[in-house]
């Protein structure tokens, strides 16, 4: 402003010709402006005065009285998850039709923890966050997440590095502890294990509109499953995904986003059944395309969720994997002889689910799977691999209680056909406690 | 031609500043901004009246809302601690993250009550820092209505002038509101009350009430039927006037008390927009004033 007031001073010297009607505008303009200078110097005296005459300060707020060598740590919480799980005695667990995405597949019968979590937070400095989700199994540890991210690009951008859950689909980035069915759906499963994750870049961005619009992408080794390590430089996987969401009304709130995942494979180790029943090993190479198309609606009345509320989640992929598959020789390390061909597979499917929090603590869900297993294209392979026309399906019905956001007890039901030979009752009594720092949930 | 150059010169610095938009968690906070800020800001109100704060799901809206904002102005104390993380994460906006100019937390410029002694979840969910629910106290009100006052000048310094002029305006309206129900209220003095959570605290410290019991066995956990009946038991020798509640809240458990009581069942407005007449700050106090007076001897 002191800018301009010296420009238009400059100006009005500068150009004596000026028309008095003009010289008279430039002057009612500096005076306005010179009033509006004074109003705002005389409102900062009357500030200053103010200031000076308050009785005291107020008093500082109790939090800072805190430690500060404790406050500089990390929030962490531990998450506590355990099972009960009466299941058929299944040797082999599959999603007929679909390669194994790794794990996820066996499941325990009887008493079991589930992988116990540990997740570490904080902020790093002005400019980057950290996290760092741990998975503790026996004699195992897996790092789930570890991954730093900007905190002040501004302009709505943000870069996140290291291994993370990819921002595609709805359920991907939440872990177990946040599922609202005691196992993933059969679409996770057949598509990533549990969720696909990373090691990479991720570029995200928020559109400064009242609508939520943001879009995403990520590059990064692509090792996990529709991937597979590789001793390559450049990326091995890239995803784009983009979301959209926003309220109607005070009751209701929507999100809605379609991703896209491409992945290359080499020497891929999966497991198919022949003709005659054998478990083959099998090595596939090539590439591995897969959308994803998710829709999320809320609901809670006048959006006060904490009585009732009622979510319904919705996903549909579509996965395309083009290459070539052979049998895997142990002992070579390779493809056996003569056994690889051309491997086309489509395929899709989808996931419904619904929950209703009834009552304070108490919620019930339907989950509805269904996948397709299309047709695949094994080409001439002299392995024989037959052709599947069965469409895994599974029925989940679930009822939760919760004593206090920390805690929560589950028991569920699901009638699960996710192999031809298989129709399975399966009951699940689950736990999951978290300790430590408030861990506050995604939509 | 000139003179149109010289007049876009001299007011652009002016004309590039658009309206500060404000984001606040609660509706107090929403109300109190837009009194300060006039038409000089867009306010936006994470909540409304009829929802729990403690409760609220970081819906895709808000973080679009808060990815807009220039400046935060929540309760904090942890009040917000179970979505307003996610926000500001996820907002990708740094101008209003913790610590910036940006970013008001009211429970750092108020002494808090009901600070634990003791950090155990045992104890339900508790607040480290005390008591978040300070804008019952209208003083706590004018406490923090002065940092937004200094935030909001100091994020839009061309206004800053309107927006002191307008804070001064509403505190001397402010402080004779208090002086007013303060005046009004003198019968509350000691009046023995029942609450279903510690929502009103800062209230009853300023007008001198007496909590005789909280309903919720611990904080954020729901009363049980058989917990309600050993409050029902406690309270039969030295009844209260009233069971209070803030609007959100399920009204089963309070009434329940209350009709087992004998005594009225209060549904306070708690913040702007609770009830019809709490349509602005003023009519907060005024309802809420109104309710408790019915109650008292």
């Amino acid at each position: 402003m002191i800018r301009s007031t010296v420009l238009a001073a400059a100006l009005t010297a500068a150009f004596p010709a000026f028309a008095d009607a003009d010289l008279d505008a430039l002057r009612a303009e500096l005076k306005d402006m010179r009033a509006a200078y004074e109003a705002r110097i005389a409102a900062l005296e009357a500030r200053i005065e103010q200031a000076g005459a308050r009785p005291a300060a107020p008093p500082a707020p109790p939090a800072d009285a805190a430690p500060a060598g404790n406050r500089f740590n990390p929030d962490i919480s531990l998450i506590l998850q355990g099972r009960y799980a009466h299941l058929d005695n299944i040797e082999a667990r599959r999603i007929e039709g679909f390669l194994p995405a790794g794990h996820g597949a066996a499941a325990a019968r009887g008493f079991s923890i589930d992988g116990t979590e540990l997740i570490l937070s904080a902020n790093i400095d002005p400019y980057f966050r950290g996290q760092t989700i741990l998975a503790l199994f026996d004699e195992e540890v897996e790092i789930e997440e570890a991954w730093v991210q900007t905190t002040s690009l501004g302009h709505g951008v943000s870069v996140k590095g290291g291994r993370f859950r990819s921002g595609l689909g709805y359920q991907n980035e939440k872990h177990p502890h946040a599922w609202d069915f005691a196992d993933s759906s059969l679409m996770y499963r057949a598509l990533f294990g549990e969720g696909y994750g990373n090691d990479g870049v991720q570029l995200k961005w928020l559109a400064p509109t009242e609508l939520f619009v943001e879009l995403g992408a990520e590059a990064g080794r692509g090792a996990n499953f529709p991937g597979s390590d590789r001793n390559a430089n450049g990326a091995g996987a890239t995803t784009l995904f983009g979301h959209l969401g926003g309220d109607v009304g005070t009751s209701h709130s929507w999100r809605a986003g379609v991703s896209y995942l491409h992945a290359k494979a080499s020497e891929r180790e999966g497991e198919l059944e022949d003709a005659l029943g054998a478990d083959i090993d099998t090595l596939f190479s090539g590439k591995s395309a897969t959308w994803v198309a998710d829709f999320v609606w809320k609901w809670a009345p006048d959006g006060n969720a904490r009585e009732r509320n009622f979510s319904f989640a919705t996903e549909y992929f579509r996965r395309t994997e083009r290459g070539t598959l052979c049998e895997h020789d142990a002992v070579n390390e390779g493809c056996a002889a003569a056994s690889e061909d051309a491997y086309r597979a489509r395929q899709s499917g989808y996931y419904a689910q619904a929950v209703y929090q009834f009552m304070p603590r108490w919620r019930t869900g339907y989950r509805y799977d269904r996948l397709n297993p299309g047709a695949v294209d094994f080409g001439m392979n002299p392995l024989n691999f037959p052709a599947v026309d069965h469409k895994p399906t599974r029925h989940s019905l679930m009822l939760d209680y919760s004593p206090s956001e920390f805690s929560r007890l589950r028991l569920q039901y699901s009638k699960d056909r996710s192999m031809e030979s298989q129709n399975e009752n399966q009951w699940f009594v689950q736990y999951i406690h978290s300790l430590g720092s408030h861990g506050a949930h995604k939509f | 031609m000139n003179r149109l150059l010289v007049s876009l010169a001299m007011w652009l610095p002016l004309a590039a500043h658009a309206a500060l938009n404000v984001f606040a968690c609660e509706p107090e906070w929403a109300a109190l901004a837009a009194e300060i800020g006039g038409a000089d800001v867009r306010v936006y109100s994470a909540t409304t009246g009829l929802q729990d704060p403690h409760r609220i799901e970081a819906r895709p809206s808000l973080i679009a809302q808060m990815r807009r904002a220039d400046l935060v102005v929540c309760s904090g104390a942890d009040l917000e601690a179970g979505w307003l993380p996610v926000l500001l994460s996820e907002s990708n906006n740094p101008k209003v993250q913790p610590g910036r100019a940006g970013h008001v937390e009211a429970a750092r410029f108020v002494h808090l009550l009901d600070r634990p002694a003791a950090l155990d979840r045992a104890q339900g969910d508790v607040h480290a820092a005390g008591n978040p629910h300070i804008h019952t106290d209208p003083r706590n009100l004018a406490r923090v209505g002065a940092t937004l006052a200094a935030r909001m000048s100091e994020l839009d310094p061309a206004r800053a002038a309107a927006h002191q002029a307008r804070w001064q305006a509403f505190s001397a309206r402010w402080t004779a509101a208090i002086a007013g129900w303060e005046a009004r209220a003198a019968p509350l003095k000691g009046l023995p009350v029942a609450v279903q959570h510690k929502s009103f605290s800062y209230l009853i410290a300023w007008l001198g009430m007496r909590e005789l019991a909280t309903l919720e066995p611990k904080p954020g956990i729901d009363p049980s039927v058989s917990h309600l009946a050993r409050v029902a038991a406690q309270l039969d020798a030295t009844p209260p006037r009233a069971v209070l509640r803030a609007a959100y809240q399920s009204p089963r458990p309070a009434d329940w008390l209350a009709q087992r009581l004998g005594v009225p069942a209060l549904a306070l407005p708690y913040t702007v927009g609770g009830n019809a007449r709490a349509n602005d700050l003023f009519g907060l106090f005024d309802d809420t004033l109104d309710q408790l007076l019915k109650a008292a001897p």
